[in-house]
């Protein structure tokens, strides 16, 4: 059976994110899957890699990878590809696997599929992806005819299903050519989100928006979303108005996310913001404005002033949870 | 410094796109084009560098002959010059033909900096920024909502998904943007009528030296094979708030066993 490699994603002490479970689930439809893993800690990663199906582990123990940005891991993968000729090449659909996987086309020559929400096996055996478009209001079905298919995967949208490996670990003597190490990252600050989830990989995302009115405003919003362990988002307006970090933007230009729930709050619901969460299964939004577009594609709408109703929606949340 | 802003013409976000099922291709000529967002704030950043810097700003667009609209509204925000690739065996070229492509006109314009947004809001794969960087051979400075030079050295505060990172490179390198950037200016009167007279050069694949079997719809290494419009969703229960909203709203959460 094929190889596929899934390019994990983790912390430095071995903590495997969820999102790589999801392309190692992904990757067994394909063929087998050998995670590859940048930087230390995979010793203490190897079993969470074992648990969902990895037969090996390419063990690439350079500090390229954190010290310069992106071609590292693209160069990496490209050695790999052309050692292994691998069925697929699958990595974390966030900004920076991608950009990953267009450098890896580049280099090998291959099609790259990104902000994939399934992948299966097509009537070849080849992998097929599914992608939602134009904000999801499209579903397309594509495949890669050149090269090693190469797939970006949307974090949260494949369900991870555990499934015994072997997770062989095999160590890669790699060190970055001088091309690969053109930019260098003097520092990486980590913003402050204490024990939430992250935001992409949520099963619960909690956003606000306009109506929160201002920073202190926005706090209801946080509140809300630590009384049903959510992450919190915020819509462009917030963001652009500087009362909450730009990485917690869903929509066009921010992150795209399709958890579980969506709670939308004092957000109206334009075309811009739906962009980034309209696949979410189930969509609960908060406005004072009936007309509010929100209301369209809400599971569960309640018209009112957010600072009513959402305080007593925590309030009850708190009785039930008891 | 000689400044590459790259801007693509993308059908106006606010009406309904889709494919042509012919080829399962986006119906580009239909719809109203407008820049990219991002791009905008690409061409704001390369005007502020140029103005503190000094230099040019060069557009390079890559898109049908309507794309010339966008072009001239880019040169009546300030830019100095623009270079437009258009090209009908260009049409249905995937992210991998499209950066060969433009790096194949930036190559010929030649550059010290290359300046796009992160991402373009039809297709929103934003890979083609790292796959010019791959392709020109240079340093990729990308998600950058900040960007400093000094001399030669470039540094950027690059958005991460945690955060951000500081990041720095020797020029030549390509830069994206993210709209924390900058505030895009607006063209002026004065702006518009001095882009009627700014010089466009238009090149077809043969100018620009690129293989026609390189690009185009029939070559890309990626195809669509099948799509269907999203199922509207079905329609929800929206209550108006009686002082019970949130209690309300509880209840669905719990039936919904978020709770």
């Amino acid at each position: 059976m094929a190889e596929v490699l899934v390019l994990a994603e983790h912390t430095a002490d071995g903590e495997v994110k969820k999102v790589t479970l999801e392309l190692l689930t992904a990757a067994r439809r394909l063929g087998e899957p050998s995670a590859v893993w940048t930087g230390p800690g995979s010793a203490a990663g190897a079993a969470r890699l074992a648990e969902y199906g990895a037969q090996k582990v390419y063990v690439a123990d350079s500090v390229d990878f954190a010290g310069h940005l992106v071609a590292p891991a693209a160069e990496l993968l490209a050695r790999l590809v052309t050692e292994k000729s691998p069925a697929a090449v699958l990595v974390a659909g966030t900004a920076e696997g991608k950009e990953i996987a267009g450098r890896l086309a580049v280099k090998t020559g291959s099609g790259v599929l990104t902000d994939a929400v399934d992948v299966i096996a097509g009537p070849t055996g080849a992998p097929v992806a599914e992608q939602a478009n134009f904000g999801g209001a499209i579903t397309v079905q594509a495949s890669v005819v050149k090269g090693t298919p190469i797939i970006a995967v949307r974090p949260n949208a494949v369900a991870a299903e555990p499934s015994a490996g072997a997770a062989v670990p095999e160590h890669v003597a790699f060190a970055a050519s001088d091309a690969a190490k053109a930019t260098t990252i003097t520092e990486r600050v980590v913003a402050e989100r204490g024990a939430r989830p992250d935001l992409t990989e949520a099963e619960i995302v909690v956003s606000g928006g306009r109506g929160t009115g201002s920073p202190e405003g926005f706090k209801v919003i946080e509140t809300l979303a630590d009384s049903l362990d959510a992450a919190v988002g915020a819509s462009r307006a917030v963001t652009d108005a500087g009362w909450y970090p730009h990485q917690f933007q869903v929509g066009q230009t921010g992150k795209t996310v399709s958890p579980q729930l969506y709670v939308a709050v004092g957000i109206s619901g334009a075309i811009q913001h739906r962009a980034g969460m309209q696949t979410s299964k189930t969509i609960v939004a908060v406005n004072k404005d009936p007309e509010a577009p929100i209301f369209e594609i809400a599971d569960y709408g309640v018209v009112g002033d957010l600072f009513e109703v959402v305080p007593q929606l925590v309030e009850e949340i708190g009785k039930r949870k008891g | 410094m000689n400044i590459v802003v790259c801007v693509k013409q993308v059908p106006d976000t606010a009406v309904e796109r889709t494919l042509k099922p012919a080829d399962r291709t986006l119906d580009r000529e239909s719809l109203d084009g407008l820049i990219n967002e991002l791009d905008e704030y690409a061409i704001e950043e390369g005007l502020k560098i140029a103005e503190a810097h000094g230099g040019e700003v060069t557009i390079v667009s890559m898109g049908p002959d309507k794309a010339a609209e966008s072009v001239r509204k880019a040169l009546a925000m300030g830019a100095n010059k623009a270079v437009h690739l258009s090209d009908g065996a260009l049409a249905g070229s995937d992210a991998l033909a499209t950066s060969l492509a433009l790096s194949a006109v930036i190559k010929q314009t030649g550059f010290d900096l290359v300046i796009c947004g992160s991402e373009a809001t039809d297709a929103r794969t934003g890979v083609v920024p790292a796959m010019l960087a791959e392709r020109l051979g240079v340093a990729q400075l990308t998600l950058a909502s900040k960007v400093d030079i000094s001399g030669s050295e470039v540094t950027i505060r690059r958005v991460t998904d945690d955060g951000y990172a500081v990041a720095t490179a020797s020029l030549p390198a390509v830069v994206s943007v993210v709209e924390k950037i900058n505030e895009p200016r607006y063209p002026s009167f004065k702006g518009i009528m001095a882009a009627k007279k700014k010089p466009v050069q238009v090149l077809t694949l043969a100018d620009a030296g690129i293989e026609a079997v390189a690009v185009g719809l029939g070559n890309a290494a990626t195809a669509v094979t099948d799509f269907a419009a999203r199922p509207p969703r079905a329609a929800g229960v929206i209550v108006k708030d009686e002082g019970d909203g949130g209690g309300k709203a509880a209840g669905f959460l719990a039936e919904r066993k978020f709770i």
